[in-house]
C-alpha cells in the first residue's frame, strides 16, 4: 500500500517534471526555431568562411587559410573600418548632444503631452527607412530644397549632398530617436527632489547637471550611445546614398565583397571584425551597467 | 527673524496659502501643524525657492529672500524623502554643499568629520545611501542640511518615515541638535503629537490659512477656533451659544466653561478628555453629564473611556490614569472645572 504510493507518487513527480519541459518547449520553441534557422546557422557559416580561400569566379574553395586576415590589415581596408569608426562616433556624439535636451524635457512635461512628444519622436519609423533616406537626397541635393533657401538669402549653394557631412547628417536623422527613448526613461526616472536637494545645497544647475543629473542617467546615455552607434557603423545604406559612393563605409564595403567582388571569405571575416567591435563594446555597457 | 507678510499662491482653482503672515524668531523651533494639503509644504517651499507666492513678501533677517534663486539662500532643507543622492558616499553627500561654498579641501573634511560624528555616523562615511537603515539615512539627510551653517533648516515631515521607536528617539535628537546648533528650525508636520513635543511655538494650518499661533500648551488647553480644537488633541467638543457660566448646549443643558464671550454667541465647548472627571451616577453636580459607558481601552499609562451620552451625537471621551473599574455598560456621571471648559466661538 505505502509502496505503491511511492511509486505513483514518483511518477507523478516525473510526469510533472515532463510537462514542465513540454510547457517551455512550447513557448520557447517557435523564438528558438527562428533564432537557429536564421542567425546562428548563417552566423557559423560566416565563421567558417573566415578560413577558407575565394574560389576563382566566387563562391568558397575550402583550402584552409589565414590570408584573410592578414589582408584585413591591409591599410587601404584598415582605413575603412576607422573612417567607420570616426563617422559613427561622430554621429553618436552629435545624437546624444541633441537627444540629451529632448529627452529632458519630454521627461519634465505634464504627463499628457509626454505621450504626445514621445509618439511625435517614434512617427518617423513609421515610414520606410529608404524612402526616408532618399528624402535627404531632394533636401541637400545641389539644385535641391536647402540650397534654395540658402540662396534665397545670398548664400551657397554649397555642395552639401554625397561626403561625409551628408553621411553624418543621415545617420544622426535615422537614429537619433534610438537615443531619446533610453535617455527619456532614465530622466524620468531620475527623482526631481535630487535636483531641488542639489540647488538647496549651493549648485547653480549648471553644477546640478553634472554632479546630479548627469551621473545618474549615465546607464541611459550609454545605452542610448550604444543604440545609435551600432547600426551606425555597419550602416550601408545611409553612406551608399548620401555618401556618394566616395566616403564608403564598413558596411558598404562588406556588401561589395559579397555581391560585387564575389569574395565571400573576405566579405565574412570582414563580418566578423565588425562584429567583434561591437561585442566589446556590448561588454563595456553590460560592465557599466553593472558598477551603476 | 524670519518675517513672512500676506504671502498667497493658488494652483489653478486650489487656493494652497492664503494670505498667510507669521513671524519666526531666531534661535526658536518653529512648527508648522496642519492635515495633509493645507499648504504648509508649500510655504516650506516658498522658503526654500522651489515655488513662489503670487502675493505677499518674505524677508530673513530684514533682507528680501524672493528673489533670491534657491540655490543662493541661506536656508537648507531637510527633504521628507531625505533626497540623499545615491551616486555619492555619506561623506560625499554631507560635503556637497560644502564644496559648492569653494572651501579649502582640509576644511570641508574636518567639518564633515564633525557633523557626523554629532550624528553618530563617523562609520558610516565611506557607505553608500542604500546600504543604510532608515534612521541613518534620516541622519544623513540632517547632517547634509546642517553642515552649512544655514540660518535657516526647514525639515518637512521630519520623521514621518521612520518607525515608532526609532522615532521617538530621533525626536530627542532632533531637540537636542538644535539646542546644540542654535539654527532656527521650521518643522513641517501633520502629527500633533510630533509638532507638540519638538516645538517651541506652533501655527496651525488649516485650508491655506493659519488658524492659530502658541506655544504647545497654550495651543493645547486654550484653542482659540473650532478647527484647532478639534485638531490638536482628541477634544470633547459641545455646540451651543454662551452663557454666564459656561455654554448653554444644544439638548444638553448648562455645561461649564470659562467665557469671555458674549451672552448668546454661537460657540463651541472644548474639554480635553484628561480634564473630564469620571463618577459613579450617584453623584450630583452642576453642569453633570449621564451616560453609559460604551468601550474602555487600556494603553498603559492611561485608560480611555468613551461615554455614551443621550443627546450627544459622539460619545464623550475621558482619559484616566491607569486601569479603571469602569465597564462597558456602567452608568457614571461626567463633571469638568469651569476652568477646563473652553469656550471657541463659531
Amino acid at each position: 500500500m505505502t509502496g505503491s504510493t511511492v511509486v505513483s507518487g514518483a511518477a507523478a513527480a516525473s510526469r510533472s517534471r515532463r510537462s514542465r519541459a513540454l510547457g517551455r518547449l512550447v513557448f520557447l520553441g517557435p523564438g528558438l526555431a527562428y533564432l537557429v534557422a536564421f542567425l546562428l546557422i548563417p552566423l557559423a557559416l560566416v565563421l567558417g568562411y573566415t578560413v577558407f580561400r575565394r574560389g576563382r569566379f566566387g563562391g568558397v574553395v575550402y583550402e584552409v587559410t589565414g590570408e584573410n586576415f592578414t589582408r584585413l590589415l591591409d591599410p587601404l581596408y584598415l582605413e575603412v573600418v576607422l573612417g567607420s569608426l570616426k563617422l559613427a562616433t561622430i554621429a553618436t556624439v552629435i545624437a546624444l548632444l541633441a537627444g540629451y535636451p529632448t529627452a529632458y524635457l519630454i521627461a519634465r512635461l505634464p504627463r499628457r503631452w509626454k505621450t504626445v512628444a514621445l509618439v511625435a519622436i517614434v512617427l518617423p519609423f513609421w515610414t520606410n527607412f529608404l524612402v526616408r533616406v532618399y528624402a535627404w537626397i531632394v533636401l541637400l541635393s545641389g539644385p535641391g530644397l536647402l540650397n534654395g533657401a540658402l540662396e534665397k538669402i545670398g548664400l551657397g549653394p554649397y555642395e552639401l549632398l554625397y561626403g561625409q557631412g551628408a553621411i553624418v547628417t543621415g545617420l544622426v536623422y535615422s537614429y537619433l530617436p534610438l537615443m531619446v527613448l533610453p535617455l527619456y526613461a532614465a530622466i524620468e526616472r531620475l527623482d526631481p527632489q535630487l535636483r531641488e536637494a542639489s540647488a538647496n545645497l549651493g549648485a547653480s544647475p549648471a553644477r546640478t547637471f553634472f554632479s546630479v543629473t548627469l551621473p545618474l542617467t549615465r546607464s541611459g546615455v550609454v545605452t542610448g550611445c550604444l543604440f545609435v552607434f551600432v547600426p551606425s557603423f555597419g550602416n550601408f545604406i545611409v553612406p551608399e546614398l548620401l555618401g556618394g559612393g566616395r566616403s564608403i563605409m564598413v558596411g558598404n564595403l562588406i556588401r561589395d565583397q559579397f555581391l560585387k567582388a564575389r569574395d565571400w571569405p573576405f566579405g565574412s571575416t570582414l563580418a566578423l571584425a565588425l562584429l567583434a567591435v561591437l561585442i566589446v563594446l556590448l561588454l563595456l555597457q553590460a560592465w557599466s551597467a553593472r558598477r551603476a | 527673524m524670519l518675517q513672512i507678510t500676506g504671502v498667497s499662491r493658488r494652483f489653478g482653482d486650489v487656493t494652497a496659502l492664503s494670505d498667510v503672515s507669521l513671524e519666526i524668531r531666531q534661535g526658536e523651533f518653529f512648527a508648522l501643524l496642519g492635515p495633509s494639503g493645507c499648504g504648509k509644504t508649500t510655504l516650506l517651499r516658498i522658503l526654500a525657492g522651489f515655488e513662489s507666492p503670487d502675493a505677499g513678501s518674505v524677508t530673513l533677517d530684514g533682507a528680501d529672500l524672493l528673489g533670491r534663486p534657491a540655490h543662493r539662500r541661506p536656508v537648507n532643507l531637510m527633504f521628507q524623502s531625505y533626497a540623499l543622492f545615491p551616486h555619492m558616499t555619506v561623506a560625499k553627500n554631507v560635503a556637497y554643499g560644502l564644496e559648492r561654498e569653494r572651501l579649502p579641501k582640509a576644511e570641508v573634511r574636518t567639518r564633515v568629520g564633525e557633523v557626523l560624528e554629532k550624528v553618530g555616523l563617523t562609520e558610516a562615511a565611506g557607505r553608500r545611501p542604500h546600504q543604510l537603515s532608515g534612521g541613518q539615512r534620516q541622519r544623513v539627510a540632517l547632517a547634509r542640511a546642517i553642515v552649512k551653517r544655514p540660518r535657516l533648516l526647514l525639515l518637512d515631515e521630519p520623521l514621518s518615515a521612520l518607525d515608532k521607536q526609532v522615532r521617538a528617539e530621533m525626536q530627542l535628537e532632533l531637540k537636542r541638535l538644535q539646542h546644540e546648533v542654535g539654527i532656527t528650525f521650521v518643522v513641517v508636520t501633520h502629527d500633533q503629537e510630533e509638532a507638540m513635543s519638538l516645538a517651541d511655538r506652533i501655527a496651525v494650518f488649516n485650508a491655506g490659512r493659519v488658524e492659530q499661533v502658541d506655544e504647545p500648551v497654550a495651543l493645547y488647553e486654550r484653542p482659540r477656533t473650532p478647527f484647532v480644537a478639534g485638531f490638536v488633541g482628541a477634544g470633547n467638543l459641545f455646540p451651543g451659544r454662551a452663557c454666564a457660566v459656561g455654554l448653554a448646549a444644544d439638548g444638553l443643558g448648562v455645561l461649564p466653561g470659562a467665557s469671555d464671550l458674549p451672552d448668546g454667541t454661537s460657540a463651541l465647548l472644548a474639554v480635553r478628555p484628561e480634564r473630564v472627571r469620571l463618577a459613579p451616577e450617584t453623584a450630583e453636580g452642576a453642569g453633570t453629564l449621564r451616560g453609559e459607558v460604551a468601550d474602555v481601552s487600556f494603553y498603559g499609562g492611561v485608560s480611555h473611556v468613551s461615554v455614551a451620552v443621550p443627546g450627544c451625537e459622539r460619545p464623550v471621551l475621558v482619559a484616566v490614569q491607569g486601569a479603571t473599574r469602569a465597564r462597558p455598560g456602567t452608568r457614571v456621571a461626567l463633571s469638568w472645572a469651569p476652568e477646563d471648559g473652553v469656550l471657541v466661538p463659531q
